[in-house]
């Protein structure tokens, strides 16, 4: 298989962690390009260091990660990321939050003086692809938690980029919420086919999502199980309710018990 | 009905309160008899102000230059340590226990070295202004820079951020509500540093004329230049306040920061 993404035997330990137990341990994943990917867990396995180390914010002990066909050893500047906690910038209007990203990645960040009118149009689009028509102007702390999760998800793919990392962007939302954006970055990922890496503890959240999962031990994190979700896409909110869809939640949460048992 | 009144009442509330104090003053001084020489009242500190108001202006106007001259070097240096101490770890392991100790020594008890230094003139009053309102800049642009969130840094990061771009997008701006709350602490500080100043190496200034005054035992004087210090210091402190709320704005969104 042709991995994009190319995780390899990875131990990593943090360099302030004061026991020096690793974070991560013997830990391997591959992603193909395109594909939408979640990593699931128990909470402190070290999902978010998966994330770290994909793109190039953490360097691995040992072990090999390789991102779009080169060996990570710098921050990887194809990488879109959005976290549970928004992060906007409170003095910046929602608009110039999103044209953040460009103002940083070549080849916008050179073009965007000459071609701001053409970026803004950009950024105005894709805000009303996630349901904020018009809601630019506004500044992010006029918005409610998931008009700014939107946000955020929009500021995440304005510089279109190869590589989207969510780490949990969703698990802070009520669940109305919740099931509006799955459905917004399911469209988001059908229409531009980038690849995805979503970290979620919600295995709904992840089986409706991916079209593989991966499942991850207690620290320190391995992958213990890795499941191809063959559900037909496009995937309608209703296959949650449908019974291979419970089997494969079920399925999955029978390998997350283990991994909890094993503690 | 109601809220409007105690609209008109919060409104007027200052006014009384300070009419009344005076007005108090003014009543027990003279029920009292007490001596012009313990304790002036306000008709008689009125007098004085009026008499004496082109000195006291002049003396006013150069204390104002030498504590803005003090504090715009503070807000240069306090910025650029600041950012400094902010950006670089080891410079901030390096330089806070240096800065936390300068910060300990009372100022005024550099005032005689600084006379030593440079005699009697502008330099005291401007260098005390100075030494003693920088710290709380430095402190506060240092905080600001150094608490961005984890999560904004690798945003950026991840997308190929250099320092430099972190510092300018998101450090420096997240750190202008703390740089513009420590003005209004740094003006006092640095108001307080030039008057003492003044008042034991100068020629000029409000502090020199409560100086002289008080050699004179012209105690009508004395009132007069406190209350000249007051409006000026009102007034300085007033300008930052303004500056900080124009600047800021978006960090002072809260219900509980308008009301
Ligand atoms: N910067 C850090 N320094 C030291 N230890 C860390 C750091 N970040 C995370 N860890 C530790 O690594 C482990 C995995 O963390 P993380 O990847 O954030 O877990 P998850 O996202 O799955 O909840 C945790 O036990 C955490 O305490
Ligand atoms: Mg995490």
């Amino acid at each position: 298989m042709d991995a994009f993404v190319d995780i390899h035997d990875v131990t990593h330990i943090y360099a302030g962690a004061e026991d020096g137990a690793p974070a991560v341990e013997g830990m391997s994943i591959k992603v193909r390009e395109g594909e939408f990917a979640a990593i699931v867990g128990p909470s402190g396995c070290g999902k978010s260091t998966v994330m770290k180390l994909a793109t190039g914010l953490q360097f691995p002990n040992k072990g090999t990660v390789i991102v779009d066909g080169r060996e990570v050893d710098a921050p990887v500047k194809i990488a879109g990321m959005a976290f549970q906690n928004p992060v906007m910038l409170p003095w910046r209007t929602t608009l110039k939050n999103l044209l953040l990203p460009l103002e940083i990645v070549q080849p916008h960040r050179s073009r965007l003086r000459a071609h701001r009118k053409e970026y803004e149009a950009r950024a105005e689009a894709l805000l009303a692809q996630v349901g904020l028509e018009g809601q630019g102007s506004k500044f992010p702390w006029q918005l409610s938690g998931g008009m700014q999760q939107r946000a955020s998800l929009c500021r995440s793919l304005i510089h279109e980029p190869k590589l989207l990392m969510l780490d949990e962007p969703f698990a802070a939302l009520d669940a109305f919420t919740r099931e509006e954006l799955w459905c917004i970055i399911r469209d988001l990922h059908a229409a531009k086919r980038f690849t995805v890496i979503l970290v979620t503890h919600d295995l709904r959240e992840a089986v409706f999502l991916a079209d593989r999962v991966f499942c991850m031990s207690a620290r320190p994190g391995r992958i213990i199980a890795e499941r191809e979700i063959d559900l037909p896409r496009p995937r309608d909110l209703d296959v949650t309710y449908t019974q291979p869809f419970i089997d494969i939640v079920h399925e999955l949460r029978g390998h997350i018990a283990t991994a909890r048992e094993a503690v | 009905m109601a809220a409007r009144r105690s609209r008109i009442s919060l409104i007027l509330a200052p006014w009384v309160f300070t009419i009344g104090f005076f007005a108090i003053w003014e009543v027990v001084v003279r029920a009292l008899g007490v001596s012009n020489f313990v304790l002036p009242a306000p008709s008689v500190i009125a007098e004085a102000i009026v008499q004496y108001r082109t000195q006291l202006l002049f003396h006013s106007y150069h204390t104002m230059w030498m504590t803005l001259a003090g504090f715009g070097l503070a807000v240069i240096f306090g910025l650029v340590l600041g950012m400094a101490l902010g950006a670089s770890q080891i410079v901030h392991a390096g330089a806070y226990p240096l800065l936390v100790g300068f910060n300990a020594i009372p100022k005024v008890a550099m005032v005689p070295i600084l006379v030593i230094w440079f005699g009697v003139g502008w330099q005291a009053p401007v260098l005390t202004a100075f030494l003693i309102s920088f710290f709380p800049i430095v402190v506060n642009v240092a905080t600001g820079l150094a608490t961005i969130e984890p999560e904004t840094e690798d945003v950026l990061r991840a997308l190929g951020a250099s320092k430099r771009d972190i510092i300018f997008k998101v450090g420096i701006p997240r750190s202008m509500p703390y740089f513009f709350g420590s003005l209004k602490v740094a003006i006092t500080l640095a108001y307080v540093g030039s008057v003492i100043a003044e008042y034991n190496a100068s020629n000029v200034g409000v502090g020199n004329l409560m100086a002289r005054a008080s050699a004179d035992f012209n105690v009508p004087l004395i009132w007069a230049a406190l209350i000249a210090l007051a409006v000026l210091g009102v007034m300085m402190y007033a300008a930052t306040a303004y500056a900080e709320r124009r600047m800021t704005g978006w960090a002072q969104r809260s219900q509980f920061a308008a009301q």
